[in-house]
């Protein structure tokens, strides 16, 4: 089982990796070699910080090298940020463009009396037909740290509340993504990382 | 609903697990990666291992203590002690820290704070604060003083304004200890973890002074903390961070249960 995990020198990576090798897979890193996006069995796209980092993405080849995997069918991930450029972008960094796979766009939590950034295990409300979240029962809970969210929207696979409800999930087909930190949340982040590995057309 | 964290605490000398009163009569309690481990199992939102050798050979020991520790370790993990550097900060990151904690570092070149940030981001950058009440002070908690070298040397800075710099500078959270709470078991200083907390708008651990299940009721309730330090969890009778937990559920606290 092969998964390469891209590097776009936003924070670090050995959190993932080594969540990943302990479900048993072989993981690859690149941040510009495009030959291993290209023969990707699985993509994960981690990153923490600020959005504007993604634009490294579109610099070195790798958005159009995943956009291409992601038609092909290729399972792919992406984690906090990476589960944001999923998006057409965010208002943390307004002239960097997302992806694009889904049309809307992230944006800051809005002012409360509640603290922002989120930090912390928060619970998950999931769509019934997950495939990346099936498993997790209500009630089970995922590390959180972000200031920036996506809206709760018709591919939302779990909702989590935290000033307004948002997308702590997004799944349509092959592709997914997660705003908490899955290689962060004990065993049920364990069992979503499995899930994905798992994952086939 | 976001929940409240119970965060276990690991002081390491020389890469062995020690307990101690004040860094003293320092007895031997196991190995890192063993206690973080059981830590985890046992219910602990996330696991602080701090480094008390702070000796230039005991860099070498520590790093190689963080690799094994986060081995196996899938909940946050945060490393503090002998941080003085950016590349200080890579090593322990690169070795397998979620978070790393910097103080006395950070107080005396504040510009640590925007130098980890902005290489490894907000949510890494854990700010210390070790503060004491001022007592001739008009308001001694909103004036309390910062001190470092284990309160031997006060710095000159308020806790409340250091903290409001500190998240201005890019800190993901401040860890305040109360020295006039600390060892003492007669709760937490829940007026200073409030002024703290309601100065800025990131989470405050707080930590010094826990010695019942009620002084953490008390924390999070009337001092508004977003997670507690439990140094010695077992020693106000409770077996683990889950027991705690769930004391904490009856009491009407927010806790991630099961864990």
């Amino acid at each position: 089982m092969h998964v390469t995990v891209i590097d776009y020198k936003a924070g670090n990576l050995t959190s993932v990796l080594k969540a990943l090798r302990h479900l048993g897979a072989e993981t690859m890193v690149t941040d510009g070699d495009l030959s291993l996006v290209e023969s990707a069995e699985r993509i994960v796209l981690p990153g923490v910080g600020h959005f504007a980092a993604t634009d490294r993405l579109d610099t070195t080849g790798l958005t159009t090298a995943i956009r291409a995997a992601i038609a092909r069918g290729v399972p792919f991930l992406g984690i906090c940020v990476g589960m944001q450029w999923l998006y057409a972008g965010s208002s943390e960094a307004p002239a960097q463009p997302g992806l694009a796979h889904f049309a809307e766009k992230c944006a800051r939590f809005p002012e409360s009396t509640k603290k922002v950034p989120h930090v912390g295990w928060n619970s998950l409300d999931v769509r019934p037909n997950s495939r990346l979240l099936a498993g997790v029962e209500p009630g089970e809970y995922v590390y959180f740290t972000h200031s920036y969210k996506a809206p709760a929207t018709t591919d939302t696979a779990a909702i989590t509340y935290y000033i307004e409800p948002f997308a702590s999930a997004v799944e349509r087909g092959n592709v997914m993504g997660v705003q908490f930190h899955p290689e962060k949340s004990g065993a049920t982040g364990l069992k979503i990382l499995g899930n994905f590995l798992k994952w086939n057309r | 609903m976001i929940t409240k964290r119970i965060i276990a605490c690991l002081d390491v000398h020389d890469g062995r697990v020690v307990k101690g009163v004040q860094f003293v009569d320092l007895i031997d309690a196991g190995d890192p990666p063993s206690q973080a481990a059981r830590h985890a199992r046992e219910g602990a939102d996330e696991i602080v291992l701090l480094d008390i050798t702070a000796t230039h050979e005991g860099r070498q020991t520590l790093l190689d203590t963080v690799r094994r520790t986060a081995r196996e370790l899938f909940v946050p993990f945060c490393v503090g002690g002998g941080i003085r550097t950016a590349d200080d900060a890579a090593q322990v990151f690169e070795a397998g820290a979620d978070k790393v904690s910097v103080n006395s570092a950070a107080l005396a070149d504040p510009t640590l704070i925007d130098a980890i940030g902005r290489s490894f981001g907000a949510q890494a950058v854990v700010v210390a604060i070790d503060a004491r009440r001022d007592p001739v002070a008009t308001d001694p908690v909103r004036e309390a003083q910062v001190f470092v070298q284990g309160g031997r040397k006060l710095t000159g800075r308020r806790a409340v304004e250091w903290a409001r710099e500190a998240e201005e500078r890019g800190a993901g959270e401040i860890l305040l200890t109360s020295m006039n709470a600390d060892g003492t078991r007669a709760g937490f200083d829940c007026e200073l973890t409030a002024a703290v907390s309601e100065a800025v708008n990131i989470p405050v651990i707080a930590s010094g002074g826990a010695g019942t299940v009620a002084h953490f009721v008390d924390v999070f309730g009337r001092g508004k903390a977003d997670a507690a330090l439990a140094a010695s969890i077992f020693h106000f009778g409770v077996s683990s961070a889950r027991s705690l937990k769930e004391e904490l559920a009856k009491a009407g606290v927010s806790v991630r249960l099961p864990c």
